[in-house]
């Protein structure tokens, strides 16, 4: 068994070699190839799960060393997997989702002419993805950690005839960077602190590091889940992510590379556990981020980009969860798959609306698009409900579970953040209202493309509708069937721990104000978008509005703090580096090259003065030789 | 009277029963891997004399092939069978080792000459000459270059298929060489291989004028040096009354104390074993290049055709580097302080005047030459830990380069113009733009020739450079390192001249080889990036044969 969980990352890292350096040959079959070879490490990935559940809950975890990579001493950089119950989760997810939606791209990337190669991209952010989940130490972690940040920016930017792509695409890998630095460093000084990269050693010790160096650690992994997982202040790249393809939005922007975060945090758990003030920072970070989303989610009026606004704040849950310890991993672990299910299907509802529409993204174009798309109307319709958490759907369980714990964490500290957690959930309701309203409801108003097309909207084929169709299936039921029995509690406590907490308010007030704030929002959605028709070009706006529609300034503040900032910093080391490092860099450059012409003169081509200086060399040698024994 | 007696006692010396000479013991089972390919050059000899030249070729690369995978099968099955281990034997009268580091270098310098061979069958490069496929060989070597016995020669469609024979038997002496364990046997096995690649040299097919002058020099050098290995054997015979390495090494320690009459007055004089050594050692230093014996290798590396050159690069430098470790670890440990020091100087030259002067090479092959012997001067690093580590790093080091080497040159063939291989570094200009996956390939070599991970050239560099910095040279690490850093500069800046330059408007072409260069090649690229990714089982495979019989 341990054998197969090399495969699962080996299936899909053959598709994408297969794809990239498999030329033309393969552009007519090679969408089918991507898309067996991330099905088949799906089955993989099923059997493992049967296996596995053939187990009892302590001795689940599979693990295996492959091969060691130039041990040295103490330093011992092992290629070896560890699949426990937290890994499966994530690899059921990444290979369920990821098998629909490459065959949703089957269908939606049809008629362009670089398939092949976006398929092996997303075999490439496969086998990335999956090796960071079953990787057993931090070292191999960061290897699939730093894959998956590769095939996101050659996803953003695969229409990279587009100036914007482009832009996008090095705006993700530039602020990934920023967190990339923070794992890096995180896992050297873990090595510093425990001598190992291996999760086993490192957790189980962790108890015996001291605080202060728990708390760096801990804060720079945070830093690390920041950047991929767009958490403020890192935030910014997400919504210029949407530039790619809509496929690519949802596996990778939505349903999986971005918690990548989370598994970081909770993979953790035992770093964080001994560390509270870097907890306090998780969950400061999450509060901030869920509000943060949420509101600049209100504010779009482009499909993907409110999508965007509102998976940065569902991951903003996410995190928070992860920051209140014990009572919060498995919640967030919950909450990461239901809202895999759903945010994939809203993405790739909403691809499929613009497969429809001309590839239109703005909302305030679209219009009463029900009666068109029926299938696509239905399931994202489904995705909604979950999102916002309607009662008996997945979001449901898996976010009232979040905000209950917030609450759980006791003192000014709960109230705050199940505060924060609660009105988020009003946000959250309001603004998937209104991207609902705006698109499936009200008159049409729809407009021709810049070449004078009008619109027909029309259902998308098969290939899209059916992963669709799946996903809607999940967003439905998945929290349900989580919640029976704590089905999956049991399943992840023996990996992540849990513990109850003492909330201040019951159970059942949670879920009731839950269910009023839910309301509330919908409600005040209905009332300014589905009672008035909606304008097609956006009104003004509040000073909030119109600030939300700029992300909340975010570029702006970058720009000034650290685009300014980083330039000047730049010129003073560039002067520096023109006078004084290039100075001595090209100086040993030429006298390298002067020193080589010189020596290179003694090479004449006479094999007589070669033979003069074998006998020169022969007579050091000897002498040499003889010197040594005198002295 | 007296006159009488002696006529007497020659006659009845002359009646007496010759006195009885022992019939040498020797172990043919152990040998096989060497007899194996002897006996397939003699064949290949038979097949030159008396099969129709039309048949030759396909019967030399089948008998070349043949031979030199039965003779590793051979190797292998030695290993298999405990004869690198606790079997570890000396055979043939004390002629040859049979252990752990032999069976290791011999075993590489079979697969390299396998692959090599593969590339010297190449026929497809060079444009026909008349309806007749050729290769990178003369039509007739003894033809006068450009004179009218060439052109019928060419015109005839002759190939010379001595070829394989010939690099059989360099490969039957390369294959003794390191496991030489006597001076005479080292002295017989460095001819035998060094003669065909003198031959071989001279038998490029295009610039036949240049192959033919490196032919000669290498030939002229090489003699000098073997003048002074042959000279360096007496002396040390002078000092132990044995050329037995392990007789040798017992009258350094000074276990040995018969002293043999005839030697009275000059054994045990360490003048002797110093200068003796030293000459041989110098003889050795010349066959891997190291400076300064290295004068030969930029010359006969860019006039040799350039199968040849990948095959000598790769397999000569095995063989040396193996008959080195045996001579420094088996015979002079007991003097280990007096060689250390002038190692340790020649490794610093060698490493750091390869480097450099590589640096302003225009001709890629020189460039190659120049970047081996800054390798040779890294792998004496190895040599110069004097560790069971240190043995295993070079046998590792040996491995990974032989076939980075071979891969390189061979990729060199592939670039041709009008006039052959365009060798000039500035027709390389822009080749990743017309040629991605030949230029890609090219540069995955030059990754591992500058040690970058991934590659076998960081994992060999890297375990070279610990066994070193463990056996107390950290000086010479520190050079070493300095030097990967100027060398790295030279073969990056070829992968930024392939990939970043403008191509030119009359550049050379890639031409499409036979499968059998692309094998080549390709096992080339398969061993750089599997020995990059996963060293860890090659490594313990040449640390488990670190160890010499004595």
């Amino acid at each position: 068994m341990e054998n197969l969980i090399g495969l699962l990352v080996v299936a899909p890292l053959l598709g994408a070699a297969l794809l990239l350096c498999g030329g033309r040959r393969l552009d007519k079959s090679g969408h089918w190839i991507g898309t067996l070879l991330a099905a088949a490490s799906f089955v993989i990935g099923v059997v493992l799960f049967a296996d596995m559940l053939g187990r009892d809950g302590e001795q689940r975890a599979l693990h295996t060393t492959v091969f060691s990579w130039v041990p040295v001493g103490g330093f011992q950089a092992d290629v070896g997997f560890q699949l426990d119950q937290l890994s499966m989760t994530f690899v059921l997810l990444i290979t369920g989702v990821g098998t629909l939606i490459h065959l949703y791209s089957v269908g939606y990337m049809e008629h362009d002419e670089k398939k092949r190669r976006f398929f092996g991209y997303l075999n490439l952010f496969l086998a990335a993805m999956l090796l960071l989940v079953v990787a057993d130490n931090y070292l191999l972690l960061y290897v699939g950690w730093e894959g998956v940040g590769l095939a996101s920016y050659l996803l953003i930017g695969f229409w990279q005839h587009k100036p914007s792509a482009a832009t996008a695409a090095k705006k993700a890998f530039i602020v990934n960077r920023v967190g990339d630095v923070g794992l890096s460093i995180a896992i050297m000084l873990m090595f510093t602190t425990f001598g190992t990269f291996a999760f086993g050693p490192v957790l189980e010790s962790a108890g015996d590091a001291g605080e202060g160096k728990l708390t760096a650690v801990a804060l720079l992994l945070l830093l690390a889940a920041c950047g991929k997982s767009a958490q403020v202040p890192l935030q910014s790249w997400l919504g210029d992510a949407m530039e790619g393809p809509t496929p690519v939005s949802a596996l990778i922007h939505a349903a999986t590379m971005v918690t990548a975060g989370v598994y970081l945090i909770t993979r953790s758990g035992s770093i964080f556990n001994g560390a509270p003030d870097a907890q306090l920072a998780v969950v400061t970070v999450g509060a901030v981020t869920l509000l943060f989303g949420a509101i600049v989610g209100c504010a779009k009026d482009d499909i993907k980009k409110a999508l965007a606004g509102s998976t940065m704040s569902q991951i903003g849950y996410m995190i928070l969860a992860a920051g209140l310890g014990p009572i919060g991993y498995v919640f967030a672990i919950m909450h990461l798959v239901t809202h895999g299910f759903f945010k994939a299907g809203l993405f790739l509802g909403a691809g499929s609306v613009m497969h429809g529409m001309n590839d239109e993204v703005d909302m305030r174009r679209y219009g009463g698009l029900r009666k068109y798309m029926p299938v696509t109307f239905v399931t994202f319709g489904l995705g909604y409900l979950a999102i916002i958490g309607f009662p008996g759907l997945s979001g449901f369980f898996s976010k009232d579970k979040i905000i209950e714990a917030a609450f759980a964490k006791g003192g000014t500290e709960g109230w705050i953040l199940g505060g924060a957690a609660l009105l988020g959930a009003a946000i959250t309701a309001y603004y998937m209202t209104r991207v609902m309203i705006m698109t499936f409801f009200g008159e049409k108003r729809w407009q021709p493309d810049a070449e004078g097309n009008a619109p027909h909207p029309h259902e998308s084929p098969r290939t899209m509708t059916i992963p669709m169709v799946v996903l809607a299936f999940g967003s439905v039921f998945a929290g349900g069937l989580f919640s029976v029995n704590d089905a999956f509690l049991k399943w992840l406590e023996p990996v992540t721990g849990h513990s109850h907490g003492n909330s201040p308010v019951s159970a059942l007030t949670v879920t009731a104000a839950t269910v009023v704030v839910l309301v509330v929002g919908v409600a005040l959605a209905w009332f300014q978008y589905g009672r008035r028709p909606v304008p097609a070009t956006a009104p003004r706006g509040s000073l909030l509005t119109r600030a939300a529609r700029r992300d909340l300034l975010q570029d702006d503040f970058n720009h000034v703090v650290l685009v300014r900032g980083g330039e000047h910093l730049t010129r003073s080391l560039v002067y520096v580096d023109h006078s004084l490092v290039d100075g001595v860099v090209n100086g040993t450059a030429a006298s390298v090259g002067g020193l080589s012409g010189r020596i290179a003169k003694l090479q004449n081509g006479y094999a007589r003065s070669y033979a003069v200086s074998m006998f020169g060399g022969a007579a050091v040698l000897i002498v040499a030789t003889l010197l040594m024994r005198a002295v | 009277m007296s006159h009488a007696a002696s006529v007497h006692s020659l006659w009845t010396l002359a009646a007496d029963p010759p006195r009885e000479i022992p019939a040498p013991h020797i172990e043919y089972a152990q040998l096989a891997p060497t007899l194996i390919v002897l006996g397939g050059a003699v064949l290949g000899i038979l097949v030159e004399a008396f099969l129709p030249r039309r048949a030759r070729y396909h019967a030399q690369l089948l008998l070349s092939v043949v031979g030199l995978a039965a003779a590793f099968a051979a190797v292998v099955a030695l290993a298999a069978g405990g004869h690198a281990g606790e079997k570890a034997r000396i055979a043939a009268m004390g002629a040859v080792a049979v252990d752990g580091p032999a069976l290791f270098l011999q075993g590489t310098i079979l697969l390299v000459s396998l692959i090599a061979v593969f590339t010297f069958a190449e026929r497809r490069l060079d444009p026909a000459a008349h309806g007749n496929r050729v290769d990178s060989f003369a039509a007739q070597g003894s033809a006068v270059p450009g004179g009218e016995a060439e052109q019928a020669a060419v015109k005839a469609g002759f190939t010379t298929t001595e070829v394989f024979p010939l690099a059989l038997f360099a490969v039957g002496g390369m294959l003794v060489f390191p496991a030489a364990n006597d001076l005479l046997t080292l002295f017989v096995a460095l001819e035998v291989f060094s003669l065909p690649l003198y031959v071989l040299c001279a038998l490029a097919r295009r610039q036949r004028l240049l192959s033919q002058e490196s032919a000669v020099k290498y030939f002229l050098l090489g003699a000098f040096s073997s003048a002074f290995l042959l000279f360096g054997v007496a002396l040390l015979y002078g000092y132990a009354g044995t050329v037995t390495y392990s007789g040798i090494a017992e009258v350094v320690s000074g276990t040995t104390r018969t002293v043999d009459p005839a030697l009275a007055s000059t054994m045990g004089n360490d003048a002797l074993l110093l200068i003796g050594g030293a000459l041989v050692l110098m003889g050795l230093l010349f066959k891997v290049g190291a400076v300064p014996f290295h004068m030969w290798t930029p010359d006969v590396y860019q006039g040799a055709p350039t199968p040849v050159t990948g095959f000598m690069a790769a397999a000569t430098k095995i063989a040396g580097f193996g008959a080195l470790l045996r001579l420094l670890y088996v015979v002079l440990p007991g003097m280990r302080w007096d060689w250390r020091p002038v190692m340790w100087g020649v490794a610093i030259v060698t490493m750091l005047l390869g480097a450099i002067v590589a640096v302003t090479q225009t001709d890629v092959k020189r460039l190659l030459a120049y970047s081996s012997i800054a390798h040779a001067g890294f792998i004496l690093a190895g040599v110069i830990a004097a560790s069971p580590d240190g043995v295993s790093s070079v046998l590792f080091y040996l491995a990974a380069y032989s076939f980075v080497t071979l891969g390189a040159f061979s990729v060199v063939t592939l670039v041709r113009d009008a006039g052959g291989e365009a060798t000039h570094l500035s027709k390389w200009a822009g080749l990743g733009r017309r040629s991605p996956l030949v230029a890609a390939v090219f540069a995955v070599f030059l990754l591992a020739f500058a040690g970058i991970p991934l590659t076998s050239g960081f994992a060999g560099k890297f375990a070279v450079f610990k066994a070193a910095a463990q056996g107390g040279a950290g000086t010479l690490v520190i050079v070493g390192v300095l030097s990967s850093a100027i060398a790295a500069f030279f073969y990056i800046r070829v992968i930024v001249l392939m990939f970043f330059s403008e191509p030119k408007a009359d550049g050379p072409t890639v031409a499409v080889p036979s499968a059998l260069t692309s094998t080549a090649i390709a096992v080339g690229v398969a061993v750089t990036v599997v020995l990059g990714v996963a060293p860890q089982y090659f490594l313990d495979l040449a640390g488990q044969a670190g160890t010499f019989v004595r």
